[in-house]
C-alpha cells in the first residue's frame, strides 16, 4: 500500500514539473511586467531598463524559469504587482477563509446528498424520488451565480437573516465571538454552494442504489434469509457508496478551487475571490501562484481519491 | 421420533404472472410439480419458458409489486404462496438453499467470501462468531475448497469460477436445507468444472438426503444428474417422467424436437434439426390451444386438443395434449 | 487435397506483467505461447479450449485485432502480423470475424442495412442501389425477411442477431471467417439454425472457418480438423476422427470425458471413466507437462494426428495408437 502511495507521489514530480512549465509559459505570455502602470515622472525608461536588468528580466527564458522554480522551493512566490505585499502572505490569509468555507460546504454537501440519494434510490420512481429529481434538475440547470445571487438577495438583502459580505464581523471579540461571527458569515454561502454541489453526488448515489438493487448478489443475500433492511444497508448501500467515496478527494479539492463564484458573489475574502480579483487587476504574479496552487490541489485530490478507492474496494486493492 | 414425510414440496396450480404495461401475463401457467426427498428434479427448457420463474416463486424472490402468484406451493403443510416476509426469511437459507447461475455476480464483491457464508448462519443459528467461523471452514472442506482458512479471507474476484461456485454452494447448504434449488448452476463454468460441480451436488445430496430442483437448458446435464425431468415450453410443463423415459422414449413433439437439435449424432454431414419459428415472448404467448402447435404447422389442427391437458400416458409419464400420438417430423413425412 | 489458406507459425501473444516499485516488466502472461496450425480453403477448423486457454486471443491475433508478439501468420505467403502487410493485401476484406455476443457486437444505433453494408463500404465502391441489393441478398442467405434492413438490432432475437452477424461477416466474400463462440449464448434450437446456416454458406461460397468454442459437441459437428488448446499451447491436433476416437493427451481425454452424455443407461460407467481420467490428470502432471507446467511441443504420431509429448514418449504413443486402431 505505502509503496503505491510513494510511487504515486513520485509520479507527481514530473506532473508538477509540467504544470510549473505551463504556468511559467502562461505567465510569460501575459502582457505586461512588474513595471506596467508604474511609469511616472520618478521612473523614466532608463531606470526601468536598469531595474529590469537587475531583476533578471533580460536573462534567457530558461534561466528565468530555473530561478522561478528555485524561488518556489524557498516559498518565495514573488511580490503582488498591485497589493505591494508578498504573494505568499496574500494567499495564506485568504486560504484560511477558503478552507473553512470549503470544510463547512463539504459537511453540508454530504449531509444533504447522502439522505437525498438514499431516499431517491430506495423509492425509485415514487414521489420521494420524483421530488428529488425535480430539485436536481433545477440545481443542475440553474447557473451557480444566478442561484447564489438569488439566495443573497432573498436571505441577505430582503429578509436580512444573514450578512451579505465579508468573513467575520469587525466587532466580534473573544474566541467564541469570532468563531460565531465566522460561522454566521459562512452559513448562507455554504448552504447555497452545497445545494449546487449535491447534484452530482445525489445522482451517483441514486444510480448506484438503483443499479445495485437488481444485482445478483443482492438476490443471493435475500435467498439466505437476510432481512430486507439489512440487505439494503449492508449490501446495497455499502456498494453504492463506492463511487462517492472515490470522488471524495476530487470533490474536496474541487470545492477549494471552485469557490471563486460564491466568494465573489458574497464578497468573501477567500482564494477564489482573490483569483478573480487578480485577473481583473492584472496581478499576474498572484494569478500564476494561484493557478499553480489549484493545479497542485487537483493532483493531490486525485491522489486522495485513488488512495480512498484502494482502501475500500478490494478489487483494486494493491498488494 | 418424528416421522419425516418423503414429500418435500407439492406445487399445485401455480400461476406466476408478471405485469407488463398494466396487465399480468403468466410466465408459469398452471404448473403442478412435486419434489421428494433424495430426488433431483430437473426442470428443462429454453430461455423464456418459465423455468426460472418457478424457482423465484418457490423461494419468494420476485418483485412483489409487479408479480402475481396464485396456486399452492406446499412445504410441510405450510403454503409458501403469500407467506409473509418475516416468516419467509426464516425459511429462505435455512430450509431452502439457492444456487445461482453466475457465481461472480451472485457474490458481493466487497465482502470476504467466508463472511458471506457466515451471514447465512448468523440469521438461522445460535452460533457465536467463533462457531460460525468453524462451521464455514467445515463447509469449505465439504465443498472441496483447498486451504479453507486462507479462502475464508478471500474476495470473490480473487477466486476462480469453479471455486466461486463452491462458495455459493457452501452458502446454500450452510444450514443443511431440505430443499436446494440450483438455477443453471454450471452454465457459466467450463465443462471440466461443470462435471466437478455436478458431482459435488450429488455428493451433498447423498449425505443430506435433501431434494434438489435443478433448472437447466442443458439436456446433457439433465441426462447425467436428474432423477425426474419436467420439460417446459411457453410457461407450461409439456412432459414429465423419470430421466430414462424422457431420453429413451420421449413423447411430446417439443421434447423430441429439442433432443433432435442437439449436435450429438455421428453423422456430421447432416443438418441439425431446426424447430420452425421462435419461442413466443411472454406477451405474445398463445393462451388458447396447444402452445407448441405453431412450431409444428404440418400437424393438422385436429390432432391437438382444444384445451390441452396433461395426461398420464403410462405410470409416471405425463404428456400435455394428444398431438404426440400421430406426431412425425416434417422431414420424415416429405421423405427428404 | 485443398490448398492451405492460412498458416499460423509459432504464434505468440505475451502480455507484460509489471510489478515492483518501478513497475518494471517482471514476467509475461503467455496467453498464446507458440501455436502452429494451418487451415485449408473451405474447411472448418475447430479450436477448442476452456476459458483462459488462449483460444480467443489466437482468433483475435488472426484477424489482427490482437497484436502478435512473436511468430508469423502467413496469408498468401505474406506475414500479416504486420499491419502494413494487412493493408497491402486487403486482408481484412478476406478475413472476417463473428463474435459470441451479438448484442454488443452490433451497433445499437445503426439500422441493419448500415450494419451489414459497413464492410462493403470499406472495401467496395457500390452505388446505393447495388449496395441495397447486396444487403438484401445477404439477408436472404441467412434466412432473414427483407424488411429487416430498416430495423435496429434490439428488434431481433439472439439467434436472428447472430445471423445478422453472419451476414455482415459474409458481406465482403471473405475467404476465412473466425467465429469466436458464435452459438454459446443461444438456445439449443436456435443454435441448430445458426450452425446450419453457417454450413450452407460454407458449401455455397467455399468459406473457411476457424471455429472457436468450448463446446466439444458443436465443434465435432462443424469441423473436419481441430486443435485442443491448454495453457496457451496446443496439446493435440488432428482430424475429427483421430481426436474424438483416439485421443492421446490426458487433457483431451479429460475434456472429452467431461462432456455430459445423453445416454442415461451409461451414467455410472461414464462417471467412473471421468473420475479415472481426472485422477490420472491430477497425478500424472509430470508426464504430460514439463517441470514449468508447460505443454510439450507437438509430436507426430499418425499421418494427421499430433500430440504434445516429450520426445521419447512419442514413439511409444505411435505404437500404441497403431495397435489401438488395429483392434477397432
Amino acid at each position: 500500500m505505502w509503496k503505491t502511495i510513494l510511487r504515486r507521489l513520485l509520479i507527481m514530480i514530473p506532473q508538477l514539473l509540467i504544470l510549473s512549465l505551463l504556468v511559467f509559459v502562461l505567465a510569460k505570455m501575459m502582457p505586461g511586467d512588474p513595471f506596467t502602470g508604474q511609469i511616472n515622472p520618478n521612473m523614466d525608461a532608463k531606470t526601468i531598463a536598469h531595474l529590469k536588468q537587475e531583476l533578471g528580466l533580460n536573462d534567457p527564458v530558461w534561466v528565468q524559469y530555473t530561478r522561478w522554480v528555485g524561488d518556489l522551493f524557498h516559498g518565495n512566490l514573488g511580490q503582488s504587482y498591485t497589493q505591494h505585499v508578498s504573494v505568499l502572505s496574500l494567499i495564506s490569509d485568504r486560504a484560511v477563509n477558503t478552507f473553512w468555507l470549503s470544510l463547512l460546504t463539504t459537511i453540508l454537501t454530504y449531509a444533504l446528498a447522502i439522505p437525498m440519494g438514499i431516499s431517491a434510490g430506495r423509492h425509485q420512481d415514487e414521489w420521494q424520488d420524483q421530488t428529488i429529481q425535480i430539485f436536481n434538475y433545477f440545481t443542475f440547470a440553474i447557473p451557480g451565480f444566478v442561484f447564489y445571487i438569488l439566495g443573497l438577495w432573498l436571505f441577505g438583502f430582503t429578509l436580512g437573516w444573514f450578512p451579505i459580505s465579508g468573513s467575520v464581523s469587525a466587532s466580534a471579540h473573544g474566541f467564541w465571538g469570532v468563531v460565531g461571527s465566522r460561522l454566521y458569515h459562512m452559513i448562507l454561502p455554504a448552504i447555497l454552494y452545497a445545494l449546487i454541489t449535491t447534484t452530482s453526488i445525489v445522482q451517483y448515489l441514486r444510480t448506484g442504489i438503483v443499479d445495485n438493487k437488481v444485482e445478483d448478489y443482492v438476490r443471493t443475500a435475500r435467498s439466505k434469509g437476510v432481512p430486507e433492511n439489512v440487505v439494503f444497508n449492508k449490501h446495497i448501500l455499502r456498494n453504492s457508496m463506492l463511487p462517492i467515496a472515490a470522488f471524495m478527494g476530487t470533490t474536496i479539492t474541487g470545492l477549494l478551487g471552485g469557490s471563486m463564484i460564491i466568494e465573489t458573489v458574497f464578497s468573501y475574502p477567500g482564494m477564489g475571490k482573490l483569483f478573480l480579483d487578480s485577473i481583473s487587476q492584472r496581478d499576474y504574479s498572484t494569478l500564476t501562484a494561484l493557478i499553480l496552487l489549484f493545479g497542485i490541489l487537483t493532483l493531490i485530490g486525485n491522489l486522495l481519491s485513488d488512495i480512498i478507492m484502494s482502501l475500500i474496494d478490494p478489487r483494486i486493492r494493491v498488494k | 421420533m418424528e416421522k419425516q414425510s418423503d414429500l418435500l414440496l407439492d406445487i399445485q396450480h401455480l400461476h406466476t404472472g408478471y405485469r407488463l404495461q398494466g396487465k399480468f401475463y403468466d410466465a408459469a401457467d398452471d404448473v403442478n410439480l412435486t419434489l421428494k426427498r433424495d430426488e433431483i428434479l430437473a426442470i428443462v427448457g429454453e430461455s423464456g419458458c418459465g423455468k426460472s420463474t418457478i424457482a423465484a416463486s418457490i423461494i419468494g424472490l420476485y418483485d412483489h409489486k409487479n408479480t402475481k402468484v396464485t396456486g399452492d406451493i406446499l412445504y410441510n403443510e405450510l403454503n409458501l404462496v403469500g407467506l409473509n416476509e418475516s416468516l419467509f426469511n426464516k425459511i429462505r437459507g435455512d430450509k431452502i438453499g439457492m444456487i445461482f447461475q453466475d457465481p461472480l455476480a451472485s457474490l458481493n464483491p466487497l465482502m470476504r467470501v467466508g463472511d458471506q457464508v457466515a451471514e447465512t448462519l448468523y440469521y438461522h443459528t445460535d452460533m457465536d462468531e467463533k462457531q460460525r467461523h468453524e462451521r464455514v471452514i467445515e463447509l469449505f472442506n465439504q465443498v472441496g475448497m483447498p486451504r479453507p482458512e486462507e479462502m475464508y479471507r478471500m474476495y470473490p474476484h480473487e477466486l476462480s469460477g469453479g471455486l466461486r461456485q463452491r462458495v455459493v454452494i457452501a452458502m446454500a447448504i450452510a444450514c443443511k436445507p431440505e430443499i436446494i434449488i440450483a438455477d443453471e448452476p454450471t452454465t457459466a463454468l467450463d465443462v471440466t468444472i461443470q462435471a466437478q460441480i455436478l458431482d459435488l451436488l450429488e455428493d451433498i445430496q447423498r449425505e443430506s438426503h435433501s431434494g434438489i430442483i435443478l433448472i437447466t437448458h442443458d439436456l446433457g446435464v439433465v441426462a447425467e444428474t436428474a432423477d425426474e425431468v419436467a420439460v417446459m415450453y411457453a410457461g407450461q410443463i409439456v412432459e414429465k417422467a423419470d430421466v430414462k423415459t424422457v431420453f429413451s422414449h420421449p413423447l411430446h413433439p417439443y421434447t423430441r424436437s429439442l433432443l433432435n437439435s442437439m449436435p450429438q449424432s455421428d453423422d456430421e454431414e447432416q443438418d441439425l434439426h431446426v424447430i420452425q419459428g421462435t419461442v413466443p415472448s411472454l406477451k405474445n404467448m398463445p393462451r388458447e390451444g396447444d402452445r407448441f402447435a405453431a412450431r409444428i404447422p404440418w400437424i393438422p389442427e385436429s390432432e391437438h386438443e382444444a384445451d390441452p391437458k396433461v395426461h398420464e400416458v403410462e405410470p409416471g409419464h405425463w404428456v400435455r395434449c394428444t398431438c404426440w400420438k400421430n406426431f412425425h417430423f416434417q422431414e420424415e413425412a416429405s421423405g427428404e | 487435397m485443398s490448398e492451405e489458406i492460412i498458416q499460423i507459425k509459432d504464434l505468440k501473444v505475451h502480455y507484460p506483467i509489471r510489478s515492483g516499485f518501478w513497475n518494471r516488466i517482471t514476467d509475461y502472461v503467455r496467453a498464446v505461447d507458440g501455436v502452429s496450425f494451418s487451415i485449408n480453403e473451405g474447411e472448418t477448423y475447430g479450436l477448442i479450449g476452456e476459458s483462459g486457454s488462449g483460444k480467443s486471443t489466437t482468433g483475435k491475433a488472426i484477424v489482427g485485432v490482437e497484436k502478435a508478439t512473436g511468430g508469423e501468420i502467413l496469408y498468401k505467403g505474406v506475414d500479416i502480423t504486420k499491419a502494413s502487410n494487412r493493408r497491402k493485401l486487403n486482408y481484412n476484406k478476406d478475413v472476417q470475424m463473428i463474435f459470441q455476443d451479438s448484442m454488443s457486437s452490433l451497433n445499437p444505433r445503426k439500422r441493419i442495412e448500415d450494419i451489414i453494408a459497413e464492410p462493403i463500404r470499406n472495401f467496395e465502391n457500390l452505388t446505393t442501389d447495388q449496395e441495397r441489393d447486396r444487403v438484401q441478398e445477404l439477408l436472404d442467405i441467412v434466412g432473414m425477411p427483407s424488411d429487416a434492413i430498416y430495423k435496429y438490432p434490439h428488434e431481433f432475437s439472439g439467434g436472428q442477431r447472430q445471423r445478422i452477424g453472419v451476414a455482415r461477416a459474409v458481406a465482403t466474400n471473405p475467404k476465412l471467417i473466425v467465429a469466436d463462440e458464435p452459438t454459446s449464448a443461444l438456445d439449443l434450437s436456435v443454435q441448430a439454425q445458426v450452425l446450419n446456416f453457417m454450413k450452407h454458406i460454407q458449401q455455397q461460397y467455399g468459406i473457411g472457418y476457424l471455429f472457436i468454442s468450448h463446446d466439444l459437441g458443436v465443434v465435432k459437428h462443424m469441423s473436419e480438423n481441430l486443435a485442443i488448446m491448454h495453457r496457451g499451447r496446443l496439446v493435440e491436433i488432428g482430424s475429427r476422427d483421430e481426436i474424438y476416437k483416439h485421443p492421446v493427451h490426458i487433457y483431451t481425454k479429460r475434456l472429452l470425458s467431461a462432456i455430459p452424455q445423453v445416454d442415461v443407461d451409461q451414467r455410472e460407467a461414464h462417471k467412473k471413466h471421468r473420475e479415472a481420467v481426472e485422477k490420472e490428470f491430477q497425478e500424472n502432471q509430470s508426464k504430460w507437462y514439463d517441470k514449468d507446467g508447460r505443454v510439450y511441443p507437438l509430436q507426430k504420431i499418425a499421418p494427421n494426428h499430433f500430440v504434445a509429448l516429450p520426445a521419447d514418449e512419442a514413439e511409444a504413443a505411435k505404437v500404441r495408437e497403431a495397435k489401438e486402431k488395429e483392434r477397432s
